[in-house]
């Protein structure tokens, strides 16, 4: 069994995190942070196991996580699971992740995190492994985003239209402008 | 209405999305709380609307707020609302905040079970599946139990992404609701030769988790994953299936013995490494579990280990940890083939991966011999000095430590050297937290091994010279703790007890725990020296000795600590006294010079005071006696007094006083549960006859029998027949002749105590006849005890297999782990088909759940007849297979017999069970209410009478078969345990299991 999956750059910045076991979220921030001072101090030229997380786990845990430019990818996981594989099941996730991004960065994963969790989700479920063919993955996800951009449709499309033009590096004050009477004086409008 | 939706698009326009938070949180790294507390107002706001994409965008971003650890639960309702929206776009978002702040225990679920039933239910898969993994992730016992008949029809969905998920979500069911696994199973089956790769890669995995948990149920699933083993080629499900042989073979040694040679051969084929790791895991497990006895064993051991050379030779750091940690799995059972490679090893803890060398030290630990001990060691300690990181650091200090401890100190041949290396790691680790185990090594060589003591207690005395004439901490505190107290209780041995006694006085800012160590050890050290100036006749230096002694003690008396105080005063009261009466002697031996000034020499020897008549003396004697380590189970051993019989009942029972006394043996859980009184609770107790009694006891002592978490007596436990028949007046009580004298009874365990003190001490002779182990003074009553047990042994007692050290620590564990409610046979046919209608229901759901229970009693029926088939079924596969062929060849044969005779009681017996029943019913009612509050022994009650019950039944029966019987009987009694966890309520249902069959753990 996967008992967490941690993403986190190298400054211990959380990118995403999923936790199949509850932990509250004051003990999931304890957890990340320890996770990132057990990975981050070791060199890159090691091996990818380590042991002895606190908090998450126990003996039977083990950490096993890849290294990636800024980014951590870290799995916390049982001795169920084979440890060469979990290497390469992140190996499939950055992998479907590149082709989900078209060269991933972290910034994709900043901004994204949502589908992050989706392509996730499709790999891993309830802390098990769903499915490690990488095709089959990306059909599913591909899918499902047809079924999002069917229904968006017409209504999507003003906001779709304010995105984009959010996007357009609009100063930041614009964007925080904030209308708080406008909904008031509509309702207040009668007919 | 228009205008409301102009409204909110309009109002979207302008709220922030995910993005804008992100950025904005970006852009505000200086008050980043601020902002986002601010963030938190606009997503209320936000929440308040009816728009729902004007909420599920509020969610959105609180999921990413709750990855940043931010509190989103009180938003629960919300998150809830947006999952139920119609379209997938915002019900994914919905749901993902769903499984990211859910959890079993929130209230809010019960909100959702029609939901995401009807989801489950959906025509697109994509919905289905959201919910599935959603579900997965937050799934509560509820949930599990309303929704388990849904998902198991997902089971048989045609879409193979439904199917793999819903095989997976099962997995979470069982942990959730036990109770669904024995109808589930069968299809859980028939996934495993899922046309679909996926869903038959997901099937494997199920089964594997439920397997490593409770392996020896799914034994008879072998063939098929043999099957699946030689023909498929998916790495990912071969690394599965081959981990879960991992586990089974240690239940089946037959298994192994088929499982070698496609294991060695996949060894010699694959190319993927992590196919060729697990491989050789197993196969090391296989090798574990034969024990000896198959001649090309030598060869499958030596291939293994070949492969794993070449592992830890590569260079890839990732392949040499694993290759090191197999290795160690080798080492416990073949330490000769690994101690080959001892070169490779020592060159492993060079390595610069902290991981690795970790992984190496523990290999070392079966390295070691005689000869090369002292050499690993010193190359050891030169890695300390080197060593960066102060884990590591203990873990090396430890490991040396164990590494010359190991087996009784089996390895050392110079225990001079030994303590030289104890005192010399203090030094060099004098920072570290790991002092008390070097203090508790040097006590306990000190102690055993007599011989070493005059050296290691002046060595501790130089330790002692060195911290008081020192201002800096130079070594560990604790380890002063050990020197202190060993030249005190040795203080024979020491050579200069008065210079000891001088730089014990100088102690200084110690903590508590030494300081009093100190002051009672000063004591012991002072009796000594006063001893050799009495005889010397040397008064002054005994008042010099006084003075400073009182002095320092007077300081100590400030001390803030209480302890301290009390044992300075009561130290220095004591010396006062002793000094009153070197006083006297003082004078009295004045006078006498003086009286016989004239005399002749002849007459001074007599005044010549010898050792018994010194005032020390009688300080001394304060101190007398040898203090012997005592066995961590000594207490145990213990005999029972005469006339006590521990399982007798104290008071003859009302069924409450029984029930009462049955918790607490049986789970001290049970004081903590809640009991919900009724108040009408008496009128339904039934008097029980003198019959009954006795067989509710039998029942019990059966059930103890069988419960592994019953500490039973050692004695009691070695009576194998089972303890129906056991007479407690056949134990040999011996008299206990408290206080002064202690007989220890002698065990069967005892033998082998006996036996390896005898073997180690012997080779301890062989090797140097220099070290002796103390063997415990028993003093008993009886004079033949010479052999008494030797009770000082030893780190590796033997424990008894419920009594383990971890068993009764982590008890509680157990008792939150789900796995053990799912240790159920399943391959046997489901008792609760007779049964369904007694589960435990308040009759509120018994209404609500008549018509479930129809279908499930139609369902059942099915699968009755179906489990009648399948045996024969399996029969053919193994003999196809020509896996196992013999043993478990009968064992299945067995197995059908069971199913059949099974069957006819469910079938054939009818009336028996309409009698049942009404018995049942009538019973259940009052019976209902007791097991709340004493589930454990009104479960054994009614285990005896279901029991004589079935035997009446039995007998009625044309099969004479002996054999068909004794297995029957067996099974009658799985299957009442099976029915006993049935009628439990849910919260005790890991109790009722824990009475099932012990699941054992694996190494």
């Amino acid at each position: 069994m996967i008992k967490a999956i941690l993403v986190f750059n190298n400054h211990g910045k959380p990118r995403l995190s999923k936790f199949y076991q509850y932990f509250n979220e004051d003990l999931q921030q304890q957890i990340i942070k320890e996770t990132f001072q057990l990975v981050s101090k070791r060199e890159d030229n090691v091996c990818n196991f380590l042991e002895g997380g606190s908090l998450i786990g126990g003996s039977d845990y083990k950490l096993i996580y890849r290294h990636y430019a800024t980014l951590y990818f870290v799995f916390c996981v049982d001795s169920s699971e084979s440890e060469l594989g979990i290497l390469d099941l992140i190996q499939v996730f950055v992998e479907t992740l590149d082709k989900c991004f078209e060269n991933v960065c972290e910034l994709d994963l900043i901004f994204h995190v949502d589908k992050v969790h989706y392509i996730l989700n499709e790999l891993v479920m309830g802390g098990m492994v769903l499915e490690t063919n990488m095709n089959e993955i990306l059909n599913r996800i591909e899918e499902q985003n047809k079924l999002e951009n069917k229904e968006a449709g017409i209504s999507a499309a003003p906001a779709r239209a304010v995105s984009a033009v959010k996007n357009m590096n609009i100063p930041q004050q614009i964007k925080d402008i904030k209308l708080p009477d406008l909904p008031q004086a509509i309702k207040d409008l009668k007919f | 209405m228009a205008l409301k939706k102009v409204k909110g698009n309009i109002e979207r326009m302008f709220d922030k999305n995910l993005t804008d938070l992100v950025r904005g949180i970006r852009n505000n790294k200086e008050n980043e709380v601020k902002y986002i507390s601010q963030c938190m107002e606009d997503i209320k706001q936000e929440l308040r609307q009816d728009n729902l994409a004007v909420k599920s965008n509020a969610i959105a971003k609180l999921t990413y707020l709750q990855m940043l650890g931010y509190d989103i639960s009180w938003a629960g309702f919300n998150i809830i609302e947006v999952m139920s929206s119609n379209k997938f776009t915002l019900k994914r978002i919905g749901y993902l905040a769903a499984s990211q702040s859910f959890h079993c225990d929130s209230e809010l679920l019960m909100l959702t079970t029609n939901m995401i039933r009807k989801e489950l239910n959906s025509q697109n898969q994509f919905d289905a599946g959201l919910a599935l993994t959603s579900l997965s992730c937050f799934i509560s016992t509820d949930l599990a139990r309303d929704l388990s008949q849904d998902i198991l029809t997902l089971l048989s969905s045609t879409k193979p992404y439904i199917r793999k998920k819903a095989v997976l979500m099962m997995y979470k069911v069982f942990l959730k609701y036990p109770e669904a696994l024995r109808p589930a199973f069968p299809k859980l089956k028939e996934k495993l030769e899922d046309p679909d790769p996926g869903v038959q890669s997901a099937a494997v995995n199920v089964v594997c988790e439920l397997a490593r948990k409770n392996p020896k149920n799914y034994l008879s699933l072998a063939p098929v994953f043999f099957k699946l083993m030689t023909t498929k080629t998916n790495n990912w499900m071969l690394i599965k299936i081959i981990k879960l042989f991992g586990a089974l073979t240690p239940l089946e040694p037959r298994l192994g013995k088929k499982l070698i040679e496609p294991l060695t051969n996949l060894i010699h084929s694959t190319s993927a490494m992590s196919l060729l790791y697990e491989c050789i895991n197993t196969v090391i497990a296989v090798l574990i579990s034969i024990s000896s006895g198959m001649p090309n064993h030598a060869a499958s051991i030596q291939l293994c280990v070949q492969k794993l050379r070449i592992l830890i030779e590569d260079s890839d750091q990732n392949l040499k940890y694993l290759g090191l940690l197999a290795m160690s799995k080798i080492l416990k059972t073949h330490p000769k083939s690994v101690q080959a490679h001892k070169d490779l090893i020592l060159q492993c803890l060079e390595d610069k991966d902290e991981s690795i060398r970790l992984r190496a030290l523990d290999l070392l630990y079966g390295m070691v011999s005689k000869k090369n001990l002292m050499e690993i060691v010193k190359k050891l300690m030169l890695h300390m000095e080197k060593a960066e990181g102060t884990l590591y650091r203990d873990e090396l200090l430890s490991k040396i430590i164990q590494i010359c401890a190991q087996n009784n100190y089996h390895f050392i041949t110079n225990f001079e050297w030994y303590v030289t290396v104890l005192v010399e790691l203090a030094q060099m680790e004098f920072g570290s937290k790991q002092g008390h185990i070097i203090a508790d090594q040097l006590i306990d060589v000190c102690v055993r091994v007599t011989a070493i003591r005059p050296f290691a207690v002046n060595e501790m005395s130089q330790v002692l010279d060195v911290y008081a004439s020192s201002t800096q901490f130079t070594i560990m505190q604790d380890v002063l703790y050990a020197s202190a107290w060993l030249c005190g209780e040795f203080v024979t041995e020491l050579q200069k007890p008065e210079s000891t006694l001088i730089s014990m006085l100088k102690y200084k800012n110690l903590p508590q725990k030494i300081e009093i160590v100190f002051l009672q050890n000063i004591l012991k050290l002072y009796a000594r020296c006063l001893m050799l100036y009495e005889i010397a006749e040397d008064y002054d230096k005994i008042d010099g000795m006084y003075e400073v002694t009182q002095k320092k003690l007077r300081n100590s008396l400030k001390s803030p600590e209480i302890e301290v105080q009390e044992r300075a005063s009561t130290t220095l009261m004591m010396l006062e006294i002793v000094q009153e009466e070197i006083m006297k002697r003082k004078e009295q031996k004045g006078n006498l010079i003086d009286e016989h000034e004239d005399e002749s020499d002849e007459t001074k020897p007599t005044t010549k005071i010898d050792e018994e008549h010194t005032v020390a003396a009688s300080l001394m004697v304060l101190f007398a006696g040898e203090l012997n380590p005592v066995a961590p189970k000594a207490q145990k051993k213990v005999p029972v007094p005469e006339g006590l019989d521990l399982d007798d009942l104290i008071e003859e029972p009302s069924l409450d006083e029984s029930s009462s006394s049955d918790s607490e043996y049986e789970q001290m859980g049970n004081l903590f549960y809640k009991s919900e009184q009724k108040p009408d609770r008496e009128r339904y107790q039934p008097e029980l006859t003198e019959e009954e009694r006795v067989k509710i006891r039998e029942a019990r002592k059966h059930e103890q029998a069988n419960n592994p978490h019953y500490l039973k007596g050692a004695a009691k436990r070695d009576n194998d027949n089972g303890s129906d028949n056991y007479q407690v007046e056949d134990i040999p009580i011996a008299e206990l002749a408290l206080p002064v004298q202690l007989k220890v009874l002698s065990k069967r365990s005892d033998k082998y105590l006996n036996l390896e003190s005898g073997k180690s001490k012997k080779k301890k002779s062989k090797s140097k006849g220099k070290e002796k182990r103390k063997e415990k003074k028993v003093e008993s009553s009886t004079d033949g005890e010479d052999d008494a047990p030797n009770v000082i042994v030893s780190q590796n007692i033997e424990i008894p297999e419920g009594a383990t050290l971890s068993d009764s620590e982590s008890s509680h564990d157990n008792m939150d782990d789900p796995h053990r409610a799912l240790n159920i046979d399943l391959d046997l046919p489901s008792f609760e088909e007779s049964l369904v209608g007694h589960p435990k229901l308040t009759d509120k759901d018994e209404k609500k759940k008549t018509k479930k229970h129809d279908k499930h009693d139609k369902k059942r029926i099915k699968d009755k007849k179906s489990a009648k088939k399948s045996p024969p079924q399996a029969e053919d596969l193994i003999i196809n297979d020509l896996l196992l062929v013999d043993e478990v060849e009968q064992n299945q044969q067995d197995d059908s017999s069971h199913v059949k005779v099974q069957d006819e009681i469910l079938v054939g017996d009818n009336e028996v069970q309409e009698k049942k029943k009404k018995k049942h019913s009538k019973k259940d009612k009052d019976e209902k209410e007791k097991r709340k509050h004493r589930h454990a022994g009104d479960g054994t009650a009614d285990a005896g009478k279901d029991k004589s019950k079935k035997k009446t039944k039995k007998s009625k029966r044309k099969e004479g078969d002996k054999e068909n019987t004794k297995s029957h009987s067996k099974n009658v009694g799985k299957l009442k345990m099976e029915f006993d966890t049935l009628v439990k309520t849910d919260d005790d249902y890991e109790e009722a299991h824990g009475i099932s069959t012990p699941s054992k753990e694996f190494r």
